[in-house]
């Protein structure tokens, strides 16, 4: 066991490259939280598209050839194009607000296409490439920005949860389910199961998250807490979250944390294959800390620009997650222009699609709100509906 | 067809926005998602996109006009036939024109400006017509049939009405529901609740003294320009202010040379080499130094307490003049900071509020103001309190000016101080020696090593 005397302070010149000693402002609200990403992360493909050696994961991404590498790539891409549409959609008046994913592209697709069919998850808001990884078609996302319904897949037959809005909260949620994969006997064997709890940086600072870690480090549950630490947690920055890098948090706990790349979606599938894997074999749970940037507002409410600067932004324009795969395909692999007009037109043919069926949306029934509130009804809720209709119905000019 | 975009709600719950500027013109081929125009609303500035690709047929909103949530902004001619004209359905997609010349809108969130009105219930009168002329129709959201449910409706060309009709006037729903027995037009009632509610008494009264519309004889041409933003705070917090905290306001004329003589030695050195010092920023240090002294002028009456709350730390605001209006931006903790500290504070601050950038937090929780009314040439006034604050510190221009000096006319540079305080709070007594010292410490700042 480690004692006071042995903590180290988390941030210090060495960590910091190309910063001079923190200056009042970092005293006066404590050393940062976070870095550049620090000597853990976790990388295999570097922003400049170098496939680096990794001795501990490699082994996870062997079978990442060109083939796998292109439909990655492709996942990405027409990720990123439906999520800008949905922005636009926003502008248009067509959605009541829009959660951009901008950046987080990697992050998501890499954690999502390392998870098994069994497998199980739990996502917030902001997950639309975990949502494509598992089959979610991206208009089934559009009813809920929409206001038109909590969502339109069977959770059961995606293994996606719904999208939980409440931050934080789904972390109890995934460690019930792996609790109960657990008491079920599904850890262990061939067709081991595991579960994937999403959230972001500012989520760590709610009780919800401590609590479901508590309960998952207590009973071994097989649940991969997958932190995308976008750096924001809408206008508060992770040192304001944080006074250790959040993947040492998991040390408290009682399980393995660690950092990976979160613009880095070979390491990405590297990291979360290992992490599901120690779950799967009853080594459960394991927080993955993605590190990443929100490139885009919070939501379509809100104004970055009036928290951030600029130049925190350029400086992650050039750790794109699509940009490095792109150029690892050309330079590395020999892949032919061709592939890439390919995908982007399957990138705007999927966002015509996404746009068409949003402008189509009907808007529900009045009795929509009632209709599935109990499974058989009940007397009272009966009542309040045909009390509303014909409340509708006293209009003039009502059908 | 010819299509319109109406100003769509970009954040949640806005109701209006306003046009900055306009990337297109009449005439120019537009892609969908292209971008448009950037507006600006109370939360965000925005680009918004092409929902059409087509031909710009008209911009229909100037650049600093604000518009209503719903109202068009621009047409687009598509290059889709028009809708065949006998489709029966009158649920227009949201977005688009329907058949009535109406523009359907996502609906948002909260009240809408302009005049709302409710469609009629079957067997009752129809209300009289509001007043307004071309009114925004609006249905009502929680009010719609199936077909019509998630659309606002909005009359075309309703941008201008939309911009000038009132607000929703604010009642609750029994008073509403008063108002409509007795037949009450509530957009006529004066409200007197607070945040401008109108209660069940006000409309009693009204009915009782029907208010007769003083007819203003316009004399040449008038401006009508609505109350909105920072100016209906400023106003909301001047009125709360004047009619709580009774004001006194006493003046002093200071002949400053001396802390004017010390400002230029001190710029010539290195330390004050990267900051601008100001007149302001000795008048700042004076605060806190007299406010130590005197411990009433950093203070605020809490009424709903029944206590006077004495607050250790001195969080100075600056009353700053920005594009958008007057604010108030605050110096943390000002009493800790040196002179040079503090001149870089509101150097940074005055800065920051000129671009607009200051925030919510930074406007929150001041407990003493300075306006710095000479740097528009005036000599002096009698400033009102930043509401919740007990004392207002205003400084005149720094000019030269004849004063007596060992019984001799002399040219010595004068400053006028006036300095309005909560008199629930603080007495003459306190006001004036707090005064007087500010005073004391600008005429001879070695003064300060004293205390």
């Amino acid at each position: 066991m480690s004692t006071p005397q042995d903590w180290t302070p988390p941030t210090s010149a060495a960590t910091r490259p190309g910063r001079d000693r923190p200056g009042r402002d970092h005293v006066v609200a404590g050393l940062k939280g976070t870095d550049e990403g620090g000597a853990d992360l976790v990388q295999l493909l570097t922003p400049e598209g170098v496939r680096v050696p990794d001795p501990r994961f490699d082994s996870y991404a062997a079978d990442v050839d060109v083939e796998m590498l292109k439909g990655l790539y492709r996942d990405l891409v027409l990720v990123r194009r439906f999520d800008r549409e949905g922005n636009a959609l926003q502008r248009q008046g067509q959605l009541g607000i829009w959660v951009p994913l901008l950046g987080q592209e990697a992050a998501q697709i890499g954690a999502g296409r390392a998870m098994a069919p069994q497998d199980m998850a739990f996502p917030s808001y902001r997950e639309h490439g975990v949502a494509w990884t598992r089959g979610v078609d991206p208009t089934d996302l559009l009813g809920i920005f929409r206001g038109t319904d909590h969502g339109s897949w069977d959770p059961r037959e995606k293994g996606f949860h719904l999208y939980t809005i409440v931050i934080g909260n789904q972390c109890l949620n995934a460690t019930g389910y792996a609790m109960g994969q657990k008491f079920e006997g599904k850890v262990g064997g061939d067709d081991a199961e595991a579960t994937m709890c999403f959230f972001g940086d500012g989520a760590t600072s709610q009780g919800d998250v401590h609590e479901g870690f508590v309960w998952a480090a207590v009973y071994d549950a097989p649940v991969v807490f997958y932190c995308q630490n976008n750096q924001w947690a809408i206008s508060e920055p992770t040192e304001r979250q944080t006074r250790v890098p959040l993947y040492k948090r998991a040390q408290g706990y009682g399980f393995p944390g660690i950092r990976v790349d979160g613009n880095d979606v070979i390491a990405c599938l590297a990291v979360t294959r290992w992490a599901l894997e120690e779950c799967r074999t009853g080594n459960g749970p394991v927080l993955v800390e993605a590190f990443t940037y929100r490139m885009d507002a919070h939501t379509t409410s809100d104004d970055p620009t009036r928290y951030r600067l600029a130049d925190e932004l350029e400086l992650w324009k050039l750790k794109d997650p699509i940009e490095r795969v792109r150029v690892h395909l050309v330079r590395s692999l020999g892949v032919e222009p061709e592939f890439f007009d390919d995908v982007q037109a399957q990138a705007d043919e999927l966002a015509a699609r996404f746009r068409q069926f949003c402008v189509d949306m009907p808007a529900p029934a009045p009795d929509r709100m009632f209709s599935q509130v109990y499974a058989e009804g009940s007397p009272a809720v009966d009542a309040q509906r045909e009390e509303f209709l014909a409340y509708h119905a006293s209009f003039e000019g009502a059908s | 067809m010819l299509r319109e975009f109406a100003m769509p709600d970009v954040g949640e719950g806005l109701t209006e926005a306003e046009v900055v500027t306009w990337n297109v013109a009449a005439g120019d081929v537009v892609t969908v998602n292209q971008v448009l125009c950037e507006i600006e609303t109370a939360k965000a500035a925005v680009e918004l996109p092409s929902p059409y690709a087509g031909t710009v047929g008209k911009l229909l909103v100037e650049p600093g006009q604000v518009v209503a949530v719903g109202s068009p902004i621009i047409s687009i001619e598509t290059a889709e036939a028009a809708a065949p004209a006998v489709e029966e359905d009158t649920g227009a997609k949201i977005g688009e024109v329907g058949k009535d010349g109406r523009v359907a809108n996502l609906v948002g969130y909260g009240a809408r400006p302009g005049a709302v009105t409710r469609r009629p219930r079957r067997g009752t009168t129809p209300p009289p017509a509001p007043p307004t002329p071309a009114p925004v129709q609006q249905s009502h959201s929680a009010a719609t049939s199936r077909r019509e449910s998630g659309f606002t409706a909005i009359s075309p060309g309703g941008a201008g009405a939309g911009a000038a009709a009132g607000a929703v006037p604010l009642a609750k729903p029994p008073v509403r529901k008063l108002a409509r027995d007795l037949g009450v037009d509530l957009r006529s009632v004066t409200p007197s609740g607070p945040g401008g509610v109108i209660t069940r008494d006000d409309v009693q009264s009204h009915v009782v003294t029907p208010a007769a519309p003083a007819a203003v004889a316009a004399v040449g041409g008038v401006r009508r320009e609505p109350i909105r933003g920072i100016r209906k705070h400023t106003a909301a917090a001047m009125v709360s202010s004047a009619f709580t905290a009774p004001h006194v306001t006493e003046f002093l004329a200071v002949d400053v040379t001396a802390t004017m003589a010390l400002r230029d030695r001190l710029r010539a050195t290195r330390e004050y080499a990267e900051v601008k010092l100001t007149p302001l920023a000795f008048v700042a240090k004076a605060v806190c130094l007299a406010a130590r002294r005197t411990p009433e002028l950093n203070a605020r009456w809490d009424e709903a307490a029944g206590e006077i709350v004495y607050f250790d730390r001195m969080q100075l605001g600056i009353a700053a003049a920005t594009p958008r209006g007057l604010i108030v931006p605050n110096v943390r903790d000002a009493d800790t900071l040196t002179l040079r500290e503090l001149a870089a504070a509101l150097g940074e601050l005055t800065a920051t509020a000129r671009a607009g950038r200051t925030s919510p937090a930074d406007m929150a929780g001041g407990t003493f103001t300075i306006t710095n009314v000479g740097v528009f040439g005036v000599d002096t006034g009698t400033p009102i309190l930043n509401p919740g604050e007990a004392g207002i510190l205003a400084v005149g221009a720094i000019k030269p000016t004849p004063w007596v000096v060992d019984g001799e006319l002399a040219v010595r540079t004068v400053c006028q101080l006036a300095l309005s305080f909560d008199h629930r709070l603080v007495d003459g007594e306190q006001g004036s020696r707090f005064l007087a010292d500010v005073g004391a410490l600008l005429t001879d700042p070695g003064l300060a090593l004293t205390w």
